[in-house]
């Protein structure tokens, strides 16, 4: 009866230690992602995650924003090769893909899927805009209240030409309609995709 | 609380106390190394960690890293990056601080590999190293009208050849460059056309997803073309549904598209109809229209996704031309030609792409085309009446023609996976084809059951190195000969998305119809070419430059009788060059052409200059997209220096050149400007376009009366063609909705 106790004890002290490890894995992930300045400390942030999400093999968040740090990486090295970048990201994704497919994943498809385009626009819309939009029609399905579904859209729109069904009126609308979701979204977890709000705003202002 | 107990539960705060003891005290340990590749060039970015555990970094831009860790004992150090096979190391982490070298393999990927390109440009955005054009750049080339073929002769190795249609690739004559629409070949690919003006392709750009334009060396799929093929692969299920108007100055055509809401399938129609009268009203044209061109095109199309994901495509196309010209009569000057023509063409593709399973793939396209023409010339005087002169050689250009061309043809291609992205490609075709001809009331018909086997293999040795290695046997029933033609080509990586390549094959090509009518009693015409190619890649820019030989045999000889005597070769270099990052916001190429070629073939008294040869082309497009007012400038200016003109008169029984010469140099400034609108509901497009800009005088060749005693200059029918047009759309999109009706 002892023994049982110690060995239901130990158990449990090691169940508690690994999802201790993964939360303040976790935690210190989204703080380094926070706080990188440059594109090199996204891509050191991703890395973390990747190495928490090799480590655990069966929750999709932290290959998730490993795919994401990887992105946003893109974008804050003007220099960067967009479609290496892609390339890596859509990879990290596809992990993340394969244990959870949701509006975030989608979302995150979708910001790919824009990024290749502007290397080379005009060539590229019909390919890379397509897929685009069926990400995006596919995070909207998944979630028609995910905030970030309408503030990608909005930034999407934001540069699409008027002349096209864009412009600075619908990216309005979007981000409005973006920021009104923030205000009552709850994240599943903390770890859950939150982000997002700041960037709403921004567009807000932008489109004014 | 017995005094057991109490031990026990010292025990376990112990025990407590010892977990978190090594959990602080724990001295870490420091993990150094490199991350190279097999070649020892440094892989930046690597991500390096210990399995299982979250201690780990990422490589820095020299390869190197360096952390921390608590973990003990036997370890996995894992070092991966995308692109190459992930490599482990058993380590044992003890008190010292450890280093490592990774060497890590790269993997063959479709992304990475080298393609294999020599001789080929492929458009669309399949495979980056070898996109060149993109079916948007052929709606955007200045002067082009959306036509194909026009855009394609501005890429090196095609002829600005003006008076007739068709490519005419490195020295080879039009009719020896062919074109295939999802596998199988298009019998006629451009309207019907009266000799010395050109007509355009049957096909509009946008139902094209990609398009590779190959000048020799290609692949063992394809056949019967001596010197290109033009490859056309049709889009799948577009992206939306919608509905377009268009009205310009020459046409009206109005359709419309369907896309399912699962996107699963969809369905479009589309009608058009083009009437040049009143073009011709404002434009003079220097020939005489007594039925003033009127086209008429229908299409259809249905496609759909099969349960394993594979793909059903079915496109069809009708069209209808009539016209009738008045020109001079070169051999008496009070006399006219009046040439008409009236042509129907009913071509349709269906197509099946499916996968079977266990790496196999399956492509099947099955074809019918039918294409019936009247032809007659009569001889009138001023009064446009019939008239007979009672001199023969004015008299025998009487004619009446009609003509039939069918084709149905079915294809099969296998693919099998190998190891690794390797793959292994057979099939067959039969194509039937039946032509009939009734020339002033004397009729003559050609049937040729032909068929063919081919195998190929595309082979990744490594990331560096492919070959293309793949062989054809065709028989055709009417000349009753069957041929094997051997194809090889290699890609080799030079350096960061530079290459080069290396293509050899034989061709065949069975003689045209014209010379068949007069008998069967011939063999294959052949070519061998040789190309070697130099790429360099990156995302906006491409440079490309390519050598090649081209050998002809057994060409079609007309006279003294017909057989296939002929000989010829081919040698050049060429030159392109794309960017689209120099100057912001403009794209544009270039591309230079240097051809040496000749040869002895129908009525040459020896081996010539062929008279659709020039030994210098060049072409210059630029694209600029001014995005504060919505609106492309389209720029294409092309050159090229004199063709040969011969006048072959015959004497006794031979041919000889009674008078030679170059024409003047070609010149053309194409431009075109599009606007992109919104009115009411629909998306519009202004789209404004002229050729030949500057007038530049355009002489393509001469034509000699019966004596040789005049000549006249072959140019186009009007120095210039004005175009406006408006294209409006509208999508019926149900994103579009969804989005109002959230918002």
């Amino acid at each position: 009866m002892k023994h049982l106790l110690v060995i239901v004890s130990v158990f449990f002290a090691v169940q508690l230690a690994a999802q201790s490890r993964y939360e303040s894995g976790m935690q210190k992930g989204l703080e380094q992602l926070k706080e990188a300045k440059t594109a090199d400390d996204m891509i050191a942030a991703s890395g973390f995650f990747e190495r928490i999400a090799d480590a655990e093999k069966d929750k999709w968040l932290p290959y998730y924003y490993a795919a994401y740090a990887n992105h946003i990486s893109g974008w804050m090295n003007a220099k960067a090769d967009k479609d290496k970048v892609s390339e890596k990201t859509k990879d990290l994704l596809g992990k993340a893909e394969a244990i959870e497919r949701n509006s975030d994943t989608y979302c995150l498809r979708q910001m790919v899927a824009v990024m290749q385009m502007t290397v080379d626009p005009m060539a590229r819309y019909q390919s890379y805009g397509a897929e685009a939009a069926n990400a995006l029609a596919s995070a909207k399905k998944a979630d028609p209240a995910n905030p970030r579904v309408y503030l990608i859209e909005g930034q999407y729109m934001k540069n699409v030409p008027e002349a096209f069904g864009g412009g600075k009126a619908v990216a309005k609308k979007l981000a409005e309609k973006s920021l009104e979701l923030f205000a009552t979204a709850k994240p599943a977890s903390p770890f859950h995709p939150s982000w997002g709000k700041d960037q709403a705003e921004q567009l807000l202002a932008a489109c004014q | 609380m017995s005094h057991q107990n109490k031990n026990e539960m010292k025990k376990l705060t112990l025990l407590a106390l010892l977990v978190l003891l090594t959990t602080l005290v724990n001295a870490q340990v420091k993990i150094t190394g490199t991350v190279k590749d097999a070649k020892g060039h440094v892989i930046p970015g690597a991500n390096v960690a210990i399995r299982g555990s979250y201690d780990g970094t990422t490589a820095d831009s020299s390869g190197m890293f360096s952390f921390k860790t608590t973990e003990k004992g036997d370890q996995v150090l894992v070092a991966s990056s995308i692109g190459y096979k992930t490599a482990e190391q058993a380590i044992r982490i003890e008190k010292a601080d450890l280093s490592f070298l990774f060497a890590l393999k790269e993997e063959v990927s479709e992304l990475k590999a080298v393609t294999v390109t020599a001789g080929s440009f492929e458009a669309g955005d399949k495979k980056r190293a070898a996109t060149v054009l993109s079916s948007l750049d052929i709606l955007t080339t200045g002067g082009a009208n959306a036509d194909i073929t026009a855009v394609v002769k501005t890429l090196p190795g095609a002829q600005q050849v003006g008076e007739q249609e068709g490519l005419f690739v490195r020295g080879g004559a039009g009719y020896e460059a062919k074109q295939f629409i999802d596998g199988t070949l298009v019998n006629n690919p451009f309207q019907a056309s009266v000799p010395d003006i050109a007509s355009r392709g049957r096909f509009s750009p946008s139902i094209f997803k990609g398009t590779i334009f190959s000048t020799g060396g290609y692949s063992a799929l394809y056949g019967q073309a001596l010197s290109s093929a033009l490859i056309m692969e049709s889009i799948d299920i577009p992206d939306r549904s919608e509905a377009t108007v268009s009205l310009s100055t020459v046409f009206v055509g109005a359709g419309m598209q369907k896309v399912a809401e699962d996107k699963k399938s969809s369905w479009g129609v589309n009608y058009g109809y083009t009437n040049l009268i009143p073009y011709f009203a404002v434009v003079k044209q220097k020939p005489d229209y007594f039925r003033i061109p009127q086209f008429h095109s229908a299409d259809g199309n249905f496609r759909f996704k099969t349960k394993k994901g594979g793909m059903v495509k079915y496109y069809t196309t009708f069209g209808a031309s009539d016209l009738g010209l008045r020109r001079e009569n070169i051999n008496d000057a009070l006399l006219k030609n009046a040439f008409g023509l009236r042509n129907t063409n009913w071509y349709n593709n269906l197509s099946l792409r499916e996968s079977l399973g266990n790496g196999w793939k399956l492509n099947l396209g099955l074809s019918y085309s039918t294409d019936h023409s009247k032809l007659q010339n009569q001889i009138q005087d001023q009064n446009n009446n019939p008239y007979t002169s009672g001199m023969v050689w004015i008299d025998s250009t009487n004619f009446n023609l009609t003509t039939r061309a069918d084709l149905s043809q079915v294809k099969a291609v296998f693919d099998k996976r190998l190891s690794g992205i390797s793959v292994i490609r057979f099939g067959g075709e039969y194509m039937y084809f039946y032509n009939t001809n009734l020339y002033n009331g004397y009729k003559s018909s050609l049937t040729d059951h032909f068929k063919s086997l081919f195998s190929e293999a595309d082979l990744y040795i490594t990331n560096d190195l492919a070959a293309k290695v793949g062989a054809r046997f065709e028989h055709s029933s009417l000349i009753n000969k069957a041929n094997i033609a051997p194809r090889l080509s290699l890609g080799y990586k030079t350096g960061k998305g530079a290459q080069m390549g290396l293509a050899y094959g034989i061709f065949y090509q069975k003689p045209e119809n014209s010379y068949l009518y007069a008998t069967t009693n011939f063999g294959y015409t052949k070519a061998t070419h040789y190309i070697l190619n130099y790429i360099k890649n990156t995302t906006l820019q491409t440079f490309r430059a390519e050598v090649f030989y081209k050998k002809y045999e057994d060409l079609v000889k007309t006279f003294p009788t017909y057989n296939n005597a002929g000989t010829g070769d081919a040698k050049g270099v060429e030159f392109y060059w794309r960017d689209k990052k120099t100057f912001k916001g403009l794209d544009y190429w270039i591309s230079y052409s240097y051809l040496d070629t000749k040869r002895d073939y129908l009525n040459y008294p020896r081996e010539l200059q062929p008279g659709f040869a020039a030994n210098h082309t060049a072409s210059l497009v630029l694209k600029k997209f001014v995005n504060s007012i919505n609106t492309g400038f389209n720029f294409t200016y092309s050159f090229a220096t004199g063709r040969p003109y011969y006048n072959l008169v015959k004497n006794g029984n031979q041919y000889n050149i009674a008078d030679e010469g170059k024409t003047i140099n070609y010149n053309n400034l194409g431009f075109s400007m599009n606007y992109l609108t919104k009115m009411g509901k629909a998306y519009a497009v202004v789209v404004a376009s002229v050729t030949n800009v500057l007038d530049s005088k355009q002489i393509f060749g001469y034509n000699y009366s019966y004596n040789g005693a005049r000549k006249e200059a072959i140019q186009p029918p009007a120095p210039q063609f004005f175009f406006v047009g408006l294209f409006l759309s509208w999508g019926v999109d149900r994103r579009d909705d969804a989005i109002n009706n959230n918002l």
